[in-house]
């Protein structure tokens, strides 16, 4: 069951739309076995969302984006858990990691203008108390996001047929 | 006087006929719109590891000659990488890297032939070995492989087909279209029927990574046959790299330094771009690889399955990236029923036939496509059965 489960993840990690019946014929089992699958595993929170990439550069709503360092002071018996909550619970957070190196949070933000993001910063992220210091870096261009290259697919050059 | 250019053409050339494929290729080329399962080639571009490094490499200025035998250092690659089959070949003397192993299947064949020697060749499969054996003077005869015998080659064939002129036996498994595999068993009959006969084996295990069921057996590796065999095997299948044009054949000194002989005079070396992109594959390539073959296999049973639901009796390939399923329930012929795919749904695959008699009924399907096209393919092909 182990591989399987692996394989229907990576299948799905990179096409969330495959239909049950898809995925069982792809990896020859019956379609009951691949609705109990994806049932455990989105029990176990394994799988926690099935999501979209979307260009919105080409939709002409483009969207702002940063990643801003924070570093913080971690607090006694919490550690970077509760500060790091504070902040991912603002909706306008796309993604929190904790790292290692010269800081400590990495925050991803996303909104529709760059006010947006500024008026997070400073009424938000920079007055949170243990945040000693923020760094911001704006986004200017997205090549690649979850593996997906944002200047398309490459087409197929291949010849039609061959032997 | 008018000169007609076509008297000069040799007359072996001249009597070759045209390749199936070439016809129905440019059939294809004509019609707008197509999904084409006609392909013979992975539909992964290059892993970026080995495009990469041959960047490196013109940046660093290889673009120079190597040795006629192929860069040494690749020879050792490929040498350690044999090992995985339980085949020994000497990096010196006992490997050669050739543009293809479209060249190595040539050279073989040129430095194996005598005027009227036979060629045993499985049929159906990959088109080059017939027009290559009577190129070099030989006799092609087809061995018939039946869906009845998993597309697999049987000693009685082989027995039945022997003469006194037979001289080379080609294997070429897994097999290009039927996606049939040999396993050690099986080819422990052949080896029998092989050494009582005296033959000389060329072995095209191309395919070799793409097995799906089990492991792929080296007919080098069976007793008494490493001898007599010369092993061809080369990059564009398992690392999609079919336009590098890189291949190699591996065998006994005696037989590696006759085909070099012909190679140094009519190729010299393969282009060292591909062979530095080779060595990249060998050495840092097989993670990437063994994804490109998990992903093969899905699709293989997604286009093995959805075949059978259209009703269509498809043999399990398990091998290469083709289904061979039948079309002999339709009552058209290989050639018609393509032809009808393509005009009247616009999708392309290979009529059986093209790769010699026994493959009349049947259609290759490549699998090296998007699931999306799969898909989408097999719904147009489920169109025109209910018409038929
Ligand atoms: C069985 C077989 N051998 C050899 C080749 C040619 O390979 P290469 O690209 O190495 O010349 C092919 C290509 O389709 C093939 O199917």
């Amino acid at each position: 069951m182990g591989d399987l489960k692996r394989e229907v993840l990576q299948l799905l990690e990179n096409d969330s739309r495959l239909s049950k019946e898809q995925l069982a014929k792809m990896l020859n089992v019956s379609k009951e076995d691949i609705a109990q699958i994806i049932e455990e595993l989105e029990q176990d929170s394994v799988i926690l969302k099935y999501h979209t990439v979307i260009n919105w550069d080409k939709q002409s709503s483009p969207r702002v984006r940063a990643l801003i360092e924070v570093t913080i002071t971690p607090q006694r018996e919490f550690g970077f858990d509760k500060i790091a909550e504070r902040i991912y619970r603002f909706p306008q957070v796309k993604s929190v990691y904790l790292m290692s190196g010269s800081y400590d949070l990495c925050v991803i933000i996303e909104g529709e203008t760059m006010h947006d993001i500024s008026f997070f910063l400073s009424e938000k992220l920079a007055t949170l108390e243990y945040v000693n210091g923020t760094r911001t870096h704006f986004v200017m261009k997205r090549y690649k996001e979850d593996g997906v290259i944002f200047s398309g697919e490459e087409s197929d050059k291949r010849l039609v047929v061959s032997p | 006087m008018t000169v007609n250019p076509n008297s000069f053409i040799n007359e072996k050339v001249r009597k070759l006929p045209p390749s199936g494929i070439r016809k129905f290729f440019d059939l294809v080329s004509q019609t707008e719109g197509v999904i084409s399962l006609g392909v013979g080639e992975p539909d992964f571009v290059t892993p970026w590891h080995i495009r990469e490094a041959c960047y490196y490499s013109l940046e660093k200025g290889f673009t120079m000659y190597t040795s006629n035998y192929g860069m040494p250092e690749l020879r050792k690659a490929i040498s350690n990488y044999l090992k995985k089959y339980q085949t020994e070949y000497n990096p010196e003397d006992e490997i050669l890297v050739t543009v293809g192993v479209s060249e190595a299947v040539d050279l073989a064949l040129r430095a194996l032939i005598s005027a009227g020697d036979e060629v045993l060749i499985p049929d159906p499969s990959f088109v080059s070995y017939a027009p290559g054996a009577l190129l070099a003077d030989g006799i092609p005869i087809p061995l018939g492989t039946f869906e009845k015998d998993n597309f697999k080659l049987t000693g009685e064939e082989l027995r039945s087909k022997i003469t006194s002129r037979s001289k080379v036996l080609l294997l070429t498994f897994p097999n290009n279209p039927t996606g049939a595999i040999m396993t050690k068993e099986d080819l422990e009959v052949i080896a029998q029927v092989v050494e009582e006969n005296n033959l000389v084996v060329i072995s095209d295990e191309i395919y070799s990574e793409l097995t799906y069921e089990g492991k792929h057996f080296s007919f080098a590796a069976l007793p008494g046959m490493w001898e007599r065999t010369v092993i061809l095997n080369g990059f564009s299948k398992a690392f999609a790299m079919t336009g590098w044009r890189i291949g190699y054949a591996a065998g006994p000194r005696e037989i590696i330094s006759a085909m070099m002989k012909i190679h140094q005079y009519s190729i010299m070396c393969a282009p060292i771009m591909g062979q530095k992109a080779a060595l990249e594959a060998l050495k840092n390539g097989e993670s990437e690889m063994k994804k490109m073959v998990q992903s093969f296999n899905q699709r293989r049973n997604l286009m093995v399955n959805g075949l059978r639901e259209l009703g269509l009796s498809c043999f399990e390939p398990k091998g290469s990236f083709y289904a061979f399923p039948s079309i002999k329930e339709t009552g058209l012929s290989s050639e018609e029923f393509a032809e009808r795919l393509l005009t009247e749904e616009k999708v392309a695959v290979v009529p059986g036939n093209a790769f010699g008699e026994s493959g009349q009924g049947f259609i290759r399907c490549c699998y090296a496509a998007s699931v999306n096209n799969i898909n989408e393919a097999l719904e147009r092909m489920g169109r025109l059965l209910k018409r038929l």
